[in-house]
């Protein structure tokens, strides 16, 4: 019904207990050990984002996911983000699709604006116009996996005629798509607009926005017509260090707090944790944490957890998921099964996506068949 | 007989402090400004230094705490905002420049400002207008022409200013910030960003998906 898995930052980062830092090789093959073992404990997404400056590593999302791909057999494949602003749709879409053949349609695609501002000019564009660039390269990369030929001019690439994207989509039925944002609620309305999911990647700042902004989502999702706001798709992210006694994680991970690259030398471990859906704890206190999350937000599809960050060394994150995966998420798979409304969708997936458009047509098919017995009378 | 909100927001460090003795003064002289003009008003007054670790958790996090976020929600919609600062070396102290930092650069637009100022001598009182006043052009608000400005020794009658005290050059700066209140009218509620109403057809995202799409 739900999905739950891991999105990685991938970024290269001292263990401040150790003052060790790992090689980018080191870094690179912990995040294909990290998503092994997610497989392993029975996660159902491994997401990495898409970075172009050090201290990150993880430029090339669907090579490392390909690599991925290969190695495992039931989780799903993702990103977080991928960068709609600052890539060639044309070259998304071609990748992705590649990917999702590899992959055997265990593929999903995250997309994101960026949040570092230099790749705009690096990449020859400008942030003023990331919301348009998010907007214009989306509906582009839309019509690349569902039309055969495209003809198509924009502002900011170079025009196409009679393009064939290639390969085409898996069964053709392109990769559900997921559109992160943390402020932005144009975002949410393209999100709504295409019937397509949404992420609010809610770890860094308080409920009451996100709040807010799913409820957007929601409601807009409706007025489209892709269904009732209660059927929108939403994942939320996550962030848990889980020891078996609370007061163990929360010695173990305050140095990783206290010099985290993103929030580090500002609030307290207590303030962070309480604003933000951050828990430091025991099994139970991440259970009851994120068994409240629909209350807030309503009933999701999916749930994301940072767990490799902020220099934390490999071996500790493959204990974080042992315990995330054995003793976490089949928890919360249960209650949050419960009173889950039968007409909330199931998290998307590639064979569900294609029965689903396998029903479609044959309905067409049904629809069109009494007008050709009409024809014949 | 009209309402108007009134913000008075002091960065003064000290308990009390001569920033909130100053802001206090214009604050009671704008709201009888107010009032001569038949316009009454209510008034917040703002610590920024209770605000002190919210403010920079907000600089590393990027995201206020719930209680800062009440706080920028009320500047944001004040009809007439009134700001006192300490002059810490030559210029607006670090907790005041932090407070106009992690406020929406837009929320002051068109808001009628009166800047306040003080320091130990008077030798520092042009601070307003190279420093603090700049400021406010940037945030497109509307800072009135008098800026007042408080030296320690204003306070006394010893070495204060005999010929144009500082009484006086309150009440002048309140009538002028009155006048600029009254003639606005109450500041209408901003456009929520996240309230659906604001996306309908003809909304600027509406239009843009709609073109993309052929719609």
């Amino acid at each position: 019904m739900m999905q739950f898995g891991i999105f990685t930052v991938g970024d290269v980062t001292t263990d401040p207990t150790t003052g060790r830092t790992p090689t980018e090789n080191e870094r690179i093959k912990a995040m294909v050990a990290i998503a092994l073992k997610a497989e392993e404990v029975g996660l159902d997404v491994f997401a990495t984002g898409e970075h172009h400056n050090p201290p990150f590593v993880p430029s090339s999302p669907t090579t490392m996911l390909g690599y991925i791909a290969a190695q495992t057999e039931r989780i799903l494949l993702s990103t977080s983000t991928t960068l709609i602003t600052t890539n060639d749709p044309v070259k998304i879409a071609e990748d992705f699709a590649m990917l999702q053949h590899l992959a055997d349609g265990r593929v999903d695609v995250m997309m994101g604006r960026g949040n570092t501002g230099p790749v705009y000019p690096w990449f020859g564009k400008d942030i003023r116009q990331g919301v348009e660039l998010a907007l214009e390269n989306y509906n582009l990369l839309h019509r690349l996996w569902r039309e055969e030929y495209v003809d198509w001019q924009g502002r900011f690439r170079t025009p196409l005629q009679g393009f064939q994207s290639t390969p085409r989509p898996l069964d053709d039925v392109p990769p559900f798509v997921w559109h992160g944002s943390i402020r932005t609620p144009e975002i949410a309305e393209q999100a709504a607009f295409y019937g397509d999911g949404f992420f609010a990647n809610n770890i860094f700042w308080p409920k009451e926005h996100f709040m807010r902004l799913i409820g957007l989502y929601r409601q807009r999702f409706e007025h489209y017509g892709h269904g009732r706001a209660d059927q929108a798709i939403v994942g939320l992210g996550g962030q848990a260090f889980i020891r078996k006694n609370s007061q163990d994680a929360v010695s173990e991970f305050r140095p990783y707090f206290d010099n985290a690259p993103v929030y580090g030398h500002g609030p307290s471990l207590e303030d962070f944790t309480e604003q933000t859906p951050l828990t430091v704890g025991s099994p139970q206190q991440v259970i009851d944490r994120y068994a409240a999350m629909r209350d807030y937000f309503g009933d999701y599809q999916r749930q994301l957890f940072l767990m490799d960050h902020a220099g934390l060394p490999l071996k500790t994150v493959l204990e974080q998921l042992d315990i995330l995966g054995e003793e976490v998420v089949p928890v919360l798979r249960k209650e949050l099964a419960v009173n889950r409304p039968e007409s909330v969708p199931d998290a998307p997936t590639h064979a569900a996506r294609v029965a689903e458009a396998r029903a479609a047509e044959t309905t067409v098919e049904t629809a069109a068949a009494p007008e050709k017995e009409d024809t014949h009378v | 007989m009209s309402d108007r909100r009134l913000v008075v927001v002091t960065a003064g460090l000290s308990t009390p402090s001569s920033s909130r003795l100053l802001a206090d003064r214009i604050a009671a002289a704008s709201v009888a400004a107010l009032a001569e003009r038949d316009v009454e008003a209510s008034v917040t007054t703002i610590e920024l230094r209770e605000y002190a670790r919210d403010l920079m958790d907000n600089l590393i996090t990027g995201f206020p705490s719930v209680r800062l976020d009440a706080m920028l929600d009320d500047v944001a919609s004040a009809d007439g905002l009134i700001v006192v600062t300490p002059i810490f070396s030559t210029s607006y102290s670090g907790l005041f420049k932090t407070f106009i930092d992690v406020l929406d650069p837009k929320a002051l637009t068109g808001t009628p400002v009166l800047i306040g100022a003080n320091a130990g001598t008077a030798r520092h009182s042009l601070a307003i207008d190279y420093a603090i006043r700049p400021l406010f052009a940037y945030l497109h608000a509307d800072a009135v022409p008098t800026g007042v400005f408080a030296a320690s020794s204003d306070w006394g009658d010893a070495d204060g200013d005999t010929v144009r005290p500082l009484q006086e050059r309150v009440e002048r700066a309140a009538r002028e910030l009155a006048a600029a209140m009254a003639v606005r009218q109450s500041k209408p509620l901003a456009v929520d960003p996240f309230d659906p109403a604001s996306f309908g057809d003809g909304s600027s995202v509406g239009t843009m998906l709609g073109g993309l799409a052929g719609f």
